[in-house]
């Protein structure tokens, strides 16, 4: 039997106003895939944190091998042996591969060293990366990987991964999961964070729970129904979103070739898009961050003008209309940002929604705001969409991740457009959560409105679109039903090879 | 009639040398600051207080030298003042650094009443072994006071510093994203404490150089939007030390240029030559940085607190 690496004795940690983890206990041992199981706001952020020296827990303690083990920064936790990869990148754009690894060291070696060694480590483990190309030109999966040998350069005996697989194509997935099974065998542990439960049923050995910052249960994974794990984790049960039977109407949204420059430095042109979605139907738009999501939304939301004649709403050339004219029109759109470009950090929820909602749902008048009926039209969203808020005047900035989310989503919603375009409706929400906003979109396909959905999730686009596309460096794919769909398909679509398929399709 | 040949190039060389020297010292401490992600517009005010307090030290001690060093501590003190009040109490780094450059001002103008008029004691010329014999190079590059070769070896040391060591490194990854620095473990405010205080120390040194060398005496207001200049020169450098030597260098050959032209009685309106060194700068560095990427440090101007 492995012997125990860290054991964690009654973690406590608390912030104003909310217990982060309360009493928290659970063993890792020594090469074992340990995987942390929860919610959004479930703690485990907190908890790792603490492992990892960042925050300093009020109570409790942890062992190391048997010693004690508290860690006042991070560099003391990497002494001692413990890595992290960050959910949220821990990456510096403007400097090299070999840079970045060296700043997460604590006595990197000479330049020309670090260069070789990433090689090998990069080659050893699978993972293939260049130690002198600037990061900000890298894609997600390759700026894990820089994440990773930055933490496998230090031998540690345990990697701590916080939602590494959030980011991935299904195919970077599984070198991930060949990389992270290599290194159990060689006796690392891993502490794996994470809320997909087949992940964590296919890779990880043992699993702990945590609910509102509580142990639920630590289990184990292959054993135990990903539906009991979602109960346990959410602590009840919750429905899983059903579509309504409906019609496909007329086409109600269109691109024709829609081909835009990139915005910036480090944005992605569009290279003509087409497509088009009918009333009463959810096209689902695939695709590994930064290959053009966020540029199809600004090119279909009017924040970018497009060429004339390539983006049509219900039979009308709209492309050179701006926002307002198309919200007025029925076109309305959810951006990936919820903080800064959905909703306005530091305005109420009245105010923000105001921004989006004033015309369609006539909240000023005579250029005055009123004020009555922009109160109910909040207090409308957050009823109907169960946003958990002290009230309609607090500010957008003070409502969690998921509960902002559901209101930037129900504000759309509630306005009943005629299209509407989102972009990761459901990122960083928990599941119960997340479930509610897939519902509320295929209710409002079922009432004849077309919805796009651009999501990174592909379970999610699985559960929720009629026709799946996939977005790979400013192309897009032909739609395809998605009962024809495989996920190695998609990874194959989400990759770029639609001349492969095509081929395949010919046979 | 313009008498072009008043103009003599081993004169206009060298005197481009020292009058670049001051914008130079300043640019390049801004620049470090920059990169760590602070914004300091108080370079102008940090300047003149080194200026003012530079030529009150050496006036009284009869020494130059106490007067740079002096000079230097006033100004590092003053970004220092500015660095905890953005850093620590996190105040609005442009409207901080304003109020800085205001204050320097007001302040320079009352320290240095009772020494206008006076004369300081200036650097010496260093006396070159061999170099300063050449026939013509000897004059034009190898005469200068120390200073001169100072602020050359401190753009080569704060290049040096920020390419090949593991310090300079981290002070560029503050100054990309503090939020990923500070996941690392590395402390964000020290770092850019540290960049100010250099910073205010290099402005100082720049300010005294104008009032001890360069002019060499107290007038209110002297440097004339030299520290403004500077922080043009860093940004239209796209942040390298090489293009802060080339802007700065260009600014001070083009100032002396012009004054020989009027000397010269260029036909020129005066006011027009007078602006030249500022437009021909501008232009010449937006030239330059108008291709390839720009390179400003993605964390600049933006305050970092712990907790978010």
């Amino acid at each position: 039997m492995a012997e125990t690496l860290l054991r964690i004795r009654g973690l406590t940690k608390a912030y104003p106003g909310v217990v982060a983890n309360d009493d928290v206990s659970f063993d890792i041992r020594e090469g074992e895939i340990h995987a942390l199981l929860g919610e959004n706001g479930a703690g485990k952020s907190t908890l790792v944190k603490m492992i990892y020296g960042l925050v300093a827990p009020d109570r409790g303690g942890m062992e190391l091998r048997g010693a004690p083990f508290a860690p006042g920064k991070p560099s003391e936790a990497r002494r001692a042996g413990v890595a992290m990869v960050f959910q949220h990148f821990s990456l510096f754009d403007a400097l090299d591969v070999a840079e970045n690894v060296a700043l997460g060291m604590e006595n990197p070696p000479k330049a020309r060293d670090l260069a070789r060694q990433i090689r090998d480590v990069s080659e050893t483990y699978g993972l293939p990366l260049d130690p002198h190309r600037i990061v900000g030109t890298l894609s997600a999966g390759e700026r894990q990987r820089v994440e990773i040998i930055r933490c496998l350069l230090q031998d540690p005996g345990l990697l701590i991964m916080d939602e590494p697989t959030s980011v991935l194509t299904p195919q970077e997935v599984d070198i991930l999961f060949e990389t992270l099974r290599k290194l159990r065998s060689e006796g690392t542990a891993i502490l794996y964070i994470s809320h997909k439960l087949e992940e964590i049923r296919s890779l990880c050995d043992h699993a702990t729970i945590l609910r509102l910052g509580k142990k639920v249960a630590t289990c184990t994974p292959s054993e135990t129904s990903a539906r009991e794990l979602a109960e346990m984790m959410v602590g009840s049960s919750f429905a899983a979103p059903q579509a309504r039977a409906h019609q496909a109407g007329a086409v109600r949204l269109e691109l024709r070739g829609l081909t835009l420059p990139a915005p910036g430095a480090f944005g992605t042109p569009l290279r003509d898009v087409s497509m088009q979605v009918a009333g009463g139907e959810v096209l689902g738009i695939g695709g590994v961050a930064g290959n053009g999501q966020d540029e199809l939304l600004a090119a279909l939301s009017g924040e970018r003008l497009a060429p004339a004649g390539s983006v049509w709403l219900e039979g009308r050339d709209v492309s050179r209309e701006g926002p307002v004219a198309r919200r007025d029109a029925g076109l309305l759109t959810g951006p990936e940002e919820r903080l800064g470009h959905a909703a306005a950090p530091d305005m109420s929820l009245i105010e923000n929604g105001v921004l989006t909602a004033s015309r369609r749902k006539r909240l000023v008048r005579r250029g005055f705001i009123d004020w009555p009926r922009a109160k109910s039209f909040a207090e409308d969203v957050i009823e109907r969409f169960d946003v958990r808020t002290p009230g309609p005047h607090v500010a957008a900035r003070a409502l969690s991740g998921g509960n902002l989310q559901k209101f930037v989503m129900g504000r759309e919603i509630v306005q009943e457009p005629e299209v509407l375009v989102v972009n990761q409706p459901t990122w960083g929400v928990d599941a119960a959560a997340a479930a509610a906003i897939r519902q509320a979109l295929l209710d409002l396909a079922a009432q004849g409105a077309a919805v796009v959905v651009i999501s990174q999730d592909l379970d999610e686009l699985m559960q929720i679109a009629d026709r799946f596309a996939a977005l790979n460096e400013g192309r897009l794919s032909p739609a395809r039903p998605v009962a024809e769909l495989n996920i190695e398909r998609i990874g194959l679509m989400m990759g770029g090879a639609h001349d492969l398929e095509t081929a395949h399709a010919a046979k | 009639m313009m008498d072009l040949s008043s103009i003599s190039p081993i004169l206009l060389i060298a005197s481009i040398m020292v009058s670049a020297t001051p914008i130079l010292l300043a640019a390049i401490g801004e620049m470090v600051v920059e990169k760590s992600g602070v914004l300091n517009l108080g370079v102008e005010g940090m300047m003149i207080t080194g200026a003012v307090v530079g030529f009150a030290l050496a006036v009284n001690t009869g020494s130059a030298v106490t007067g740079f060093a002096a000079a230097a501590c006033a100004s590092a003190a003053l970004a220092l003042v500015f660095g905890v009040l953005t850093q620590v109490t996190l105040s609005n780094q442009v409207a901080t650094g304003l109020g800085l450059t205001l204050a320097g001002l007001g302040l320079s103008a009352l320290i240095g009443k009772p020494y206008e008029g006076m004369k300081s004691p200036t650097l010496p010329k260093l006396d070159i072994p061999v170099l300063g014999d050449l026939p013509v190079l000897g004059r034009m590059l190898f005469a200068h006071d120390a200073m001169v070769y100072l602020s050359l070896l401190l753009v080569l040391a704060v290049w040096a510093f920020l390419k090949f060591t593991r310090a300079g490194l981290i002070l560029r990854a503050v100054g990309e994203s503090h939020h990923s620095a500070h996941a690392l473990g590395y402390k964000v405010v020290v770092v850019r404490l540290c960049a100010i205080v250099f910073g205010g120390a290099c402005a100082g040194l720049g300010g005294a150089y104008l009032s001890l060398v360069r002019v060499p005496q107290w007038t209110e207001g002297m440097t004339a939007g030299a520290g403004w200049i500077a922080l043009a020169i860093v940004v239209f450098a796209s942040w390298r030390a090489g293009r802060v030597l080339i802007g700065a260098y260009l600014f001070g050959g083009v100032t002396v240029l012009q004054l020989n032209l009027q000397a010269a009685g260029a036909g020129v309106p005066v006011a027009l030559l007078s602006a030249s060194p500022y437009v021909v700068t501008i232009i010449v560095l937006v030239v330059i940085s108008a291709r390839g990427v720009h390179g400003a440090p993605a964390s600049l101007g933006r305050p970092f607190h712990a907790s978010r």
